[in-house]
Protein backbone atom coordinates (compact mmCIF):
# COMPACT_ATOMS: atom_id res chain seq x y z
CA UNK A 1 0.00 0.00 0.00
CA UNK A 2 1.24 3.45 -0.80
CA UNK A 3 -0.03 4.72 2.53
CA UNK A 4 2.24 2.45 4.52
CA UNK A 5 4.13 5.35 6.07
CA UNK A 6 1.09 6.98 7.58
CA UNK A 7 1.17 7.22 11.35
CA UNK A 8 -0.83 4.44 13.00
CA UNK A 9 -2.56 6.82 15.41
CA UNK A 10 -2.60 10.28 13.90
CA UNK A 11 -3.45 13.00 16.35
CA UNK A 12 -6.75 14.82 15.95
CA UNK A 13 -6.17 18.28 17.39
CA UNK A 14 -8.66 19.80 19.81
CA UNK A 15 -10.13 22.25 17.32
CA UNK A 16 -10.85 19.48 14.83
CA UNK A 17 -12.40 17.37 17.59
CA UNK A 18 -14.71 20.22 18.54
CA UNK A 19 -15.70 20.84 14.93
CA UNK A 20 -16.34 17.16 14.41
CA UNK A 21 -18.51 17.07 17.51
CA UNK A 22 -20.57 19.96 16.16
CA UNK A 23 -20.88 18.29 12.77
CA UNK A 24 -22.06 15.06 14.39
CA UNK A 25 -24.56 17.01 16.44
CA UNK A 26 -26.49 18.04 13.34
CA UNK A 27 -29.12 15.62 12.10
CA UNK A 28 -29.71 17.35 8.79
CA UNK A 29 -28.47 15.26 5.84
CA UNK A 30 -26.25 17.18 3.47
CA UNK A 31 -24.66 16.27 0.16
CA UNK A 32 -21.76 18.68 -0.34
CA UNK A 33 -19.70 19.19 -3.48
CA UNK A 34 -16.26 20.78 -3.38
CA UNK A 35 -14.66 22.11 -6.55
CA UNK A 36 -10.99 22.11 -5.64
CA UNK A 37 -8.41 19.42 -6.24
CA UNK A 38 -6.44 20.47 -3.18
CA UNK A 39 -9.57 20.10 -1.03
CA UNK A 40 -9.90 16.54 -2.36
CA UNK A 41 -6.28 15.95 -1.47
CA UNK A 42 -6.81 17.09 2.12
CA UNK A 43 -10.05 15.11 2.46
CA UNK A 44 -8.47 11.91 1.14
CA UNK A 45 -5.15 12.40 2.86
CA UNK A 46 -6.64 12.89 6.31
CA UNK A 47 -9.44 10.39 5.90
CA UNK A 48 -12.11 12.98 6.57
CA UNK A 49 -14.84 10.98 4.84
CA UNK A 50 -14.26 8.13 7.23
CA UNK A 51 -14.85 10.27 10.32
CA UNK A 52 -17.88 12.19 9.06
CA UNK A 53 -21.34 11.05 10.10
CA UNK A 54 -23.33 9.05 7.55
CA UNK A 55 -25.69 11.94 6.86
CA UNK A 56 -22.82 14.07 5.45
CA UNK A 57 -21.53 13.14 2.03
CA UNK A 58 -18.69 15.10 0.43
CA UNK A 59 -18.18 14.63 -3.30
CA UNK A 60 -15.61 16.04 -5.66
CA UNK A 61 -16.56 18.30 -8.53
CA UNK A 62 -14.46 19.56 -11.44
CA UNK A 63 -11.78 21.25 -9.34
CA UNK A 64 -8.69 19.83 -10.96
CA UNK A 65 -7.51 21.99 -13.88
CA UNK A 66 -5.63 19.16 -15.52
CA UNK A 67 -8.74 16.96 -15.36
CA UNK A 68 -11.02 19.42 -17.15
CA UNK A 69 -8.67 20.40 -20.00
CA UNK A 70 -10.38 19.00 -23.09
CA UNK A 71 -8.71 16.41 -25.29
CA UNK A 72 -8.88 18.71 -28.31
CA UNK A 73 -6.82 21.40 -26.57
CA UNK A 74 -4.20 18.77 -25.75
CA UNK A 75 -4.36 17.60 -29.37
CA UNK A 76 -3.62 21.14 -30.53
CA UNK A 77 -0.67 21.44 -28.12
CA UNK A 78 0.70 18.13 -29.40
CA UNK A 79 0.17 19.19 -33.01
CA UNK A 80 2.07 22.41 -32.33
CA UNK A 81 4.94 20.47 -30.77
CA UNK A 82 5.02 18.10 -33.71
CA UNK A 83 5.02 21.05 -36.08
CA UNK A 84 8.29 22.28 -34.68
CA UNK A 85 7.27 24.63 -31.90
CA UNK A 86 8.63 24.15 -28.39
CA UNK A 87 5.60 23.53 -26.18
CA UNK A 88 6.16 24.19 -22.49
CA UNK A 89 3.70 23.54 -19.70
CA UNK A 90 3.27 22.32 -16.13
CA UNK A 91 4.42 18.77 -15.40
CA UNK A 92 1.00 17.29 -14.75
CA UNK A 93 -0.30 18.56 -18.07
CA UNK A 94 2.38 16.63 -19.92
CA UNK A 95 0.96 13.29 -18.79
CA UNK A 96 -2.72 13.82 -19.52
CA UNK A 97 -3.84 11.84 -22.56
CA UNK A 98 -5.23 13.71 -25.55
CA UNK A 99 -7.29 11.81 -28.09
CA UNK A 100 -4.41 9.55 -29.07
CA UNK A 101 -1.45 10.39 -26.86
CA UNK A 102 -0.07 12.78 -24.25
CA UNK A 103 2.47 15.56 -24.63
CA UNK A 104 4.94 13.25 -22.86
CA UNK A 105 4.28 10.58 -25.52
CA UNK A 106 4.87 13.19 -28.21
CA UNK A 107 8.13 14.17 -26.48
CA UNK A 108 9.29 10.56 -26.53
CA UNK A 109 8.62 10.54 -30.28
CA UNK A 110 10.91 13.53 -30.72
CA UNK A 111 8.57 16.50 -30.37
CA UNK A 112 9.98 19.41 -28.39
CA UNK A 113 8.06 19.49 -25.11
CA UNK A 114 9.40 20.91 -21.87
CA UNK A 115 8.18 21.20 -18.30
CA UNK A 116 8.26 24.50 -16.45
CA UNK A 117 7.37 25.67 -12.96
CA UNK A 118 6.09 29.09 -14.05
CA UNK A 119 5.20 31.04 -17.18
CA UNK A 120 8.24 33.17 -16.38
CA UNK A 121 10.45 30.12 -16.94
CA UNK A 122 8.89 29.73 -20.40
CA UNK A 123 9.58 33.39 -21.20
CA UNK A 124 13.16 33.02 -19.98
CA UNK A 125 13.59 30.06 -22.32
CA UNK A 126 12.29 32.11 -25.26
CA UNK A 127 14.71 34.93 -24.38
CA UNK A 128 17.65 32.57 -24.04
CA UNK A 129 16.92 30.68 -27.27
CA UNK A 130 15.58 33.11 -29.88
CA UNK A 131 15.81 30.39 -32.53
CA UNK A 132 12.93 28.51 -30.84
CA UNK A 133 9.22 29.27 -31.15
CA UNK A 134 8.18 28.86 -27.52
CA UNK A 135 4.49 28.18 -26.81
CA UNK A 136 3.30 28.15 -23.21
CA UNK A 137 0.27 25.85 -22.83
CA UNK A 138 -1.63 27.82 -20.20
CA UNK A 139 -4.26 25.90 -18.27
CA UNK A 140 -5.87 26.50 -14.92
CA UNK A 141 -8.43 28.52 -13.03
CA UNK A 142 -8.43 32.01 -11.59
CA UNK A 143 -5.54 31.18 -9.25
CA UNK A 144 -3.19 30.60 -12.18
CA UNK A 145 -4.54 32.90 -14.88
CA UNK A 146 -3.43 36.24 -13.31
CA UNK A 147 0.19 35.08 -13.51
CA UNK A 148 -0.23 34.52 -17.25
CA UNK A 149 -1.79 37.95 -17.59
CA UNK A 150 0.96 39.67 -15.59
CA UNK A 151 3.60 37.99 -17.74
CA UNK A 152 1.97 39.20 -20.97
CA UNK A 153 1.72 42.75 -19.66
CA UNK A 154 5.49 42.80 -19.44
CA UNK A 155 7.40 42.85 -22.69
CA UNK A 156 7.71 39.28 -23.92
CA UNK A 157 9.96 38.15 -26.77
CA UNK A 158 8.52 37.77 -30.29
CA UNK A 159 9.16 34.04 -30.25
CA UNK A 160 6.90 33.54 -27.22
CA UNK A 161 3.15 32.92 -27.33
CA UNK A 162 0.36 31.49 -25.20
CA UNK A 163 -1.96 28.60 -26.02
CA UNK A 164 -4.83 29.11 -23.61
CA UNK A 165 -7.20 26.60 -22.08
CA UNK A 166 -8.07 28.70 -19.04
CA UNK A 167 -11.26 28.45 -17.08
CA UNK A 168 -13.42 30.31 -14.55
CA UNK A 169 -14.84 28.46 -11.58
CA UNK A 170 -18.18 30.12 -10.67
CA UNK A 171 -19.88 29.46 -14.05
CA UNK A 172 -18.97 25.77 -13.78
CA UNK A 173 -20.33 25.53 -10.25
CA UNK A 174 -23.58 27.20 -11.38
CA UNK A 175 -23.76 24.83 -14.35
CA UNK A 176 -23.39 21.79 -12.11
CA UNK A 177 -25.90 23.12 -9.62
CA UNK A 178 -28.59 22.99 -12.30
CA UNK A 179 -28.83 19.22 -12.39
CA UNK A 180 -26.35 17.78 -9.89
CA UNK A 181 -27.75 16.06 -6.83
CA UNK A 182 -26.05 18.50 -4.47
CA UNK A 183 -27.31 20.52 -1.47
CA UNK A 184 -24.35 22.82 -0.84
CA UNK A 185 -20.87 23.74 -2.08
CA UNK A 186 -17.44 24.21 -0.55
CA UNK A 187 -15.84 26.95 -2.64
CA UNK A 188 -12.14 26.85 -3.57
CA UNK A 189 -9.98 28.87 -1.16
CA UNK A 190 -7.19 29.95 -3.46
CA UNK A 191 -9.51 30.78 -6.36
CA UNK A 192 -11.38 32.96 -3.86
CA UNK A 193 -8.07 34.53 -2.84
CA UNK A 194 -8.13 36.07 -6.32
CA UNK A 195 -11.83 36.54 -7.12
CA UNK A 196 -13.17 37.06 -3.59
CA UNK A 197 -16.46 35.71 -2.29
CA UNK A 198 -18.86 37.85 -4.32
CA UNK A 199 -18.85 35.74 -7.53
CA UNK A 200 -20.41 32.89 -5.56
CA UNK A 201 -23.28 35.01 -4.24
CA UNK A 202 -25.55 34.42 -7.24
CA UNK A 203 -25.36 30.70 -6.57
CA UNK A 204 -26.24 31.26 -2.93
CA UNK A 205 -29.22 33.31 -4.08
CA UNK A 206 -30.42 30.21 -5.93
CA UNK A 207 -30.64 28.40 -2.59
CA UNK A 208 -27.25 26.72 -2.21
CA UNK A 209 -25.32 27.29 1.02
CA UNK A 210 -21.68 28.03 0.19
CA UNK A 211 -18.57 28.12 2.36
CA UNK A 212 -15.11 29.16 1.16
CA UNK A 213 -12.59 26.85 2.81
CA UNK A 214 -8.87 26.67 3.36
CA UNK A 215 -6.81 23.54 2.96
CA UNK A 216 -6.10 22.10 6.38
CA UNK A 217 -8.32 19.35 7.80
CA UNK A 218 -9.80 21.82 10.28
CA UNK A 219 -10.61 24.21 7.43
CA UNK A 220 -12.62 21.53 5.65
CA UNK A 221 -14.45 20.58 8.85
CA UNK A 222 -15.17 24.26 9.49
CA UNK A 223 -16.56 24.60 5.96
CA UNK A 224 -18.85 21.61 6.47
CA UNK A 225 -20.06 23.00 9.81
CA UNK A 226 -20.75 26.43 8.29
CA UNK A 227 -22.84 24.76 5.58
CA UNK A 228 -24.71 22.72 8.19
CA UNK A 229 -25.55 25.85 10.16
CA UNK A 230 -26.92 27.53 7.04
CA UNK A 231 -28.96 24.46 6.14
CA UNK A 232 -30.39 24.18 9.65
CA UNK A 233 -31.42 27.82 9.57
CA UNK A 234 -32.92 27.34 6.12
CA UNK A 235 -30.75 30.05 4.59
CA UNK A 236 -28.14 30.19 1.86
CA UNK A 237 -25.27 32.66 1.69
CA UNK A 238 -21.52 32.70 1.11
CA UNK A 239 -19.58 32.16 4.34
CA UNK A 240 -15.87 32.94 4.30
CA UNK A 241 -14.19 30.14 6.24
CA UNK A 242 -10.72 31.17 5.04
CA UNK A 243 -10.53 34.85 6.04
CA UNK A 244 -6.80 34.68 6.76
CA UNK A 245 -6.18 34.54 2.99
CA UNK A 246 -9.49 35.50 1.35
CA UNK A 247 -10.93 39.01 1.31
CA UNK A 248 -14.53 39.50 0.15
CA UNK A 249 -13.29 41.62 -2.75
CA UNK A 250 -10.43 39.24 -3.61
CA UNK A 251 -7.10 40.44 -4.94
CA UNK A 252 -8.07 43.59 -6.82
CA UNK A 253 -4.66 44.02 -8.43
CA UNK A 254 -4.73 40.47 -9.80
CA UNK A 255 -8.29 40.89 -11.06
CA UNK A 256 -7.44 44.14 -12.83
CA UNK A 257 -4.43 42.57 -14.52
CA UNK A 258 -6.42 39.47 -15.49
CA UNK A 259 -9.25 41.52 -16.98
CA UNK A 260 -6.83 43.73 -18.87
CA UNK A 261 -5.42 40.77 -20.79
CA UNK A 262 -8.24 38.21 -20.91
CA UNK A 263 -11.95 38.30 -21.63
CA UNK A 264 -14.71 35.85 -20.90
CA UNK A 265 -15.67 33.24 -23.48
CA UNK A 266 -17.54 29.96 -23.59
CA UNK A 267 -15.32 27.02 -22.80
CA UNK A 268 -15.28 23.26 -23.22
CA UNK A 269 -14.76 21.23 -20.03
CA UNK A 270 -13.53 17.68 -20.39
CA UNK A 271 -16.27 15.24 -19.55
CA UNK A 272 -18.82 18.00 -19.05
CA UNK A 273 -19.10 19.84 -22.37
CA UNK A 274 -19.41 23.49 -23.18
CA UNK A 275 -20.16 25.85 -20.30
CA UNK A 276 -21.18 29.39 -21.18
CA UNK A 277 -18.92 32.21 -20.00
CA UNK A 278 -16.56 29.80 -18.24
CA UNK A 279 -13.43 30.45 -20.29
CA UNK A 280 -10.81 33.18 -20.46
CA UNK A 281 -9.27 34.03 -23.82
CA UNK A 282 -6.85 36.73 -24.91
CA UNK A 283 -8.30 40.12 -25.74
CA UNK A 284 -7.84 41.39 -29.31
CA UNK A 285 -5.00 43.70 -28.24
CA UNK A 286 -2.97 40.62 -27.31
CA UNK A 287 -3.86 38.37 -30.27
CA UNK A 288 -0.29 38.44 -31.60
CA UNK A 289 0.53 36.39 -28.49
CA UNK A 290 -2.24 33.88 -29.20
CA UNK A 291 -0.53 30.68 -30.35
CA UNK A 292 -3.78 29.27 -31.77
CA UNK A 293 -3.89 32.18 -34.21
CA UNK A 294 -0.16 32.68 -34.71
CA UNK A 295 0.45 29.07 -35.73
CA UNK A 296 -2.97 28.18 -37.13
CA UNK A 297 -1.63 27.10 -40.53
CA UNK A 298 1.45 25.46 -39.07
CA UNK A 299 -0.37 22.98 -36.86
CA UNK A 300 -3.41 22.33 -39.07
CA UNK A 301 -1.94 19.29 -40.82
CA UNK A 302 -0.45 17.87 -37.63
CA UNK A 303 -3.80 18.27 -35.89
CA UNK A 304 -5.48 16.48 -38.76
CA UNK A 305 -3.11 13.56 -38.19
CA UNK A 306 -4.04 13.42 -34.51
CA UNK A 307 -7.73 13.44 -35.38
CA UNK A 308 -7.28 10.69 -37.97
CA UNK A 309 -5.67 8.46 -35.36
CA UNK A 310 -8.80 8.62 -33.23
CA UNK A 311 -11.40 8.73 -35.95
CA UNK A 312 -12.59 11.98 -34.44
CA UNK A 313 -13.95 10.27 -31.35
CA UNK A 314 -12.83 10.41 -27.76
CA UNK A 315 -11.48 7.18 -26.39
CA UNK A 316 -13.66 5.82 -23.62
CA UNK A 317 -10.90 4.83 -21.26
CA UNK A 318 -12.61 5.46 -17.99
CA UNK A 319 -15.52 7.18 -16.28
CA UNK A 320 -13.73 10.44 -15.41
CA UNK A 321 -16.65 12.40 -16.85
CA UNK A 322 -19.08 10.93 -14.32
CA UNK A 323 -16.53 11.37 -11.54
CA UNK A 324 -15.97 15.05 -12.37
CA UNK A 325 -19.69 15.72 -12.06
CA UNK A 326 -20.18 13.83 -8.82
CA UNK A 327 -22.23 11.08 -10.45
CA UNK A 328 -19.81 8.25 -9.75
CA UNK A 329 -17.02 7.31 -7.39
CA UNK A 330 -13.58 6.29 -8.66
CA UNK A 331 -14.03 2.77 -7.30
CA UNK A 332 -16.99 2.34 -9.66
CA UNK A 333 -14.68 2.66 -12.68
CA UNK A 334 -13.72 -0.76 -14.10
CA UNK A 335 -10.21 0.51 -14.90
CA UNK A 336 -9.54 2.10 -11.50
CA UNK A 337 -6.39 0.65 -9.96
CA UNK A 338 -6.05 -1.84 -12.80
CA UNK A 339 -5.39 -0.33 -16.22
CA UNK A 340 -5.41 3.12 -14.64
CA UNK A 341 -2.91 3.98 -11.91
CA UNK A 342 -0.87 7.12 -11.06
CA UNK A 343 2.13 5.62 -12.83
CA UNK A 344 0.09 4.75 -15.91
CA UNK A 345 -2.99 6.99 -15.94
CA UNK A 346 -5.69 6.16 -18.45
CA UNK A 347 -7.74 9.24 -17.67
CA UNK A 348 -7.03 12.75 -16.40
CA UNK A 349 -8.40 12.23 -12.87
CA UNK A 350 -5.55 9.78 -12.17
CA UNK A 351 -2.75 12.12 -13.30
CA UNK A 352 -2.57 15.00 -10.89
CA UNK A 353 -2.32 15.24 -7.13
CA UNK A 354 -5.51 17.26 -7.50
CA UNK A 355 -7.35 14.47 -9.31
CA UNK A 356 -10.00 12.55 -7.42
CA UNK A 357 -8.89 9.14 -8.76
CA UNK A 358 -5.26 9.88 -7.90
CA UNK A 359 -6.18 10.69 -4.32
CA UNK A 360 -8.50 7.71 -3.95
CA UNK A 361 -5.81 5.41 -5.29
CA UNK A 362 -3.13 7.00 -3.18
CA UNK A 363 -4.88 7.11 0.15
CA UNK A 364 -7.78 4.69 0.07
CA UNK A 365 -10.11 2.96 -2.34
CA UNK A 366 -12.94 4.80 -0.59
CA UNK A 367 -11.45 8.26 -0.54
CA UNK A 368 -9.43 8.58 2.59
CA UNK A 369 -7.69 6.90 5.48
CA UNK A 370 -9.28 6.67 8.85
CA UNK A 371 -7.72 9.15 11.24
CA UNK A 372 -9.96 8.90 14.27
CA UNK B 1 -8.02 24.57 -6.60
CA UNK B 2 -4.30 24.90 -6.58
CA UNK B 3 -1.56 24.34 -4.08
CA UNK B 4 0.00 27.57 -2.87
CA UNK B 5 3.13 27.59 -0.72
CA UNK B 6 3.70 30.21 2.00
CA UNK B 7 7.01 31.99 2.27
CA UNK B 8 8.84 34.96 3.78
CA UNK B 9 10.41 37.72 1.71
CA UNK B 10 14.17 37.74 2.27
CA UNK B 11 15.26 40.36 -0.25
CA UNK B 12 14.15 42.38 -3.25
CA UNK B 13 15.66 41.53 -6.64
CA UNK B 14 14.01 44.22 -8.75
CA UNK B 15 10.67 46.05 -9.04
CA UNK B 16 8.90 42.83 -10.10
CA UNK B 17 10.74 40.20 -8.12
CA UNK B 18 11.46 39.22 -4.54
CA UNK B 19 13.49 36.35 -3.13
CA UNK B 20 11.18 34.34 -0.90
CA UNK B 21 12.16 31.64 1.59
CA UNK B 22 9.69 28.79 1.33
CA UNK B 23 10.52 26.26 4.01
CA UNK B 24 14.26 26.72 3.63
CA UNK B 25 14.29 26.88 -0.16
CA UNK B 26 14.74 30.36 -1.59
CA UNK B 27 13.15 31.20 -4.93
CA UNK B 28 12.74 34.34 -6.94
CA UNK B 29 9.02 35.08 -6.95
CA UNK B 30 7.13 37.54 -9.13
CA UNK B 31 5.30 40.17 -7.05
CA UNK B 32 3.25 41.80 -9.85
CA UNK B 33 -0.03 40.52 -8.38
CA UNK B 34 0.91 42.26 -5.12
CA UNK B 35 1.49 45.57 -6.89
CA UNK B 36 5.19 44.94 -7.47
CA UNK B 37 8.18 44.27 -5.24
CA UNK B 38 9.48 46.79 -2.72
CA UNK B 39 11.65 46.93 0.38
CA UNK B 40 8.67 47.18 2.74
CA UNK B 41 7.80 43.56 1.89
CA UNK B 42 11.00 42.21 3.47
CA UNK B 43 10.04 40.00 6.41
CA UNK B 44 6.40 39.75 5.35
CA UNK B 45 4.72 36.48 4.37
CA UNK B 46 2.97 35.62 1.09
CA UNK B 47 1.25 32.67 -0.55
CA UNK B 48 3.12 31.69 -3.71
CA UNK B 49 1.50 29.89 -6.63
CA UNK B 50 3.28 28.97 -9.91
CA UNK B 51 6.04 31.48 -9.20
CA UNK B 52 3.74 34.39 -8.32
CA UNK B 53 2.71 35.76 -4.92
CA UNK B 54 -1.11 35.75 -4.83
CA UNK B 55 -1.94 36.90 -1.29
CA UNK B 56 -0.29 38.25 1.83
CA UNK B 57 -0.80 36.17 4.96
CA UNK B 58 0.22 36.39 8.59
CA UNK B 59 3.40 34.82 9.92
CA UNK B 60 1.31 32.47 12.04
CA UNK B 61 -0.66 31.28 9.04
CA UNK B 62 2.53 30.85 7.05
CA UNK B 63 4.06 28.65 9.75
CA UNK B 64 0.90 26.56 10.17
CA UNK B 65 0.60 25.94 6.45
CA UNK B 66 4.28 25.15 6.04
CA UNK B 67 4.03 22.70 8.93
CA UNK B 68 1.18 20.94 7.12
CA UNK B 69 3.10 20.87 3.85
CA UNK B 70 6.18 19.45 5.58
CA UNK B 71 4.01 16.80 7.15
CA UNK B 72 2.62 15.88 3.76
CA UNK B 73 6.06 15.92 2.14
CA UNK B 74 7.45 13.67 4.85
CA UNK B 75 4.74 11.11 4.33
CA UNK B 76 4.65 11.07 0.56
CA UNK B 77 7.60 9.30 -0.90
CA UNK B 78 6.57 9.10 -4.57
CA UNK B 79 5.83 12.77 -5.16
CA UNK B 80 7.72 14.10 -8.15
CA UNK B 81 8.73 17.70 -8.86
CA UNK B 82 6.49 17.84 -11.91
CA UNK B 83 3.43 16.78 -9.98
CA UNK B 84 3.93 19.75 -7.67
CA UNK B 85 3.80 22.18 -10.53
CA UNK B 86 0.16 23.13 -10.69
Amino acid sequence: MENGNLPSKPAVPELEKKLLGRIKGSKKPLRIMHVCGTHERTIAKYGLRSILPKNIEVISGPGCPVCVTPEEDINIAIALAKSGATVVTFGDMMRVPGSAESLLDAKSEGANVKMVYSIDDAIALAEKKPELEVVFFGIGFETTVPANAAALLRKTPENFSLLTSQKQTPPAVEFLARDADVDAFIAPGHVATIIGTKPFESLAEKGFPIAVSGFEPGDILLGINLLQMQAEEGISRVDNGYPRAVKPEGNQIALKIMNEVFETSDSEWRGIGKIENSGLVLRKEFEEKDAAKKYEDLYASALEDVRKKTGGKDKKRCICAAILTGKAKPSQCPNFGKECTPKNPAGPCMVSQEGMCYNWFRYSREGGNRVA
Amino acid sequence: MCIAIPGKVKSIVNENTATIDMGGICRDVNMDLMGGANESQIGRHFLVHVGYAIAEISEEESEETMHLLRQIAGLEEIDTPESESI
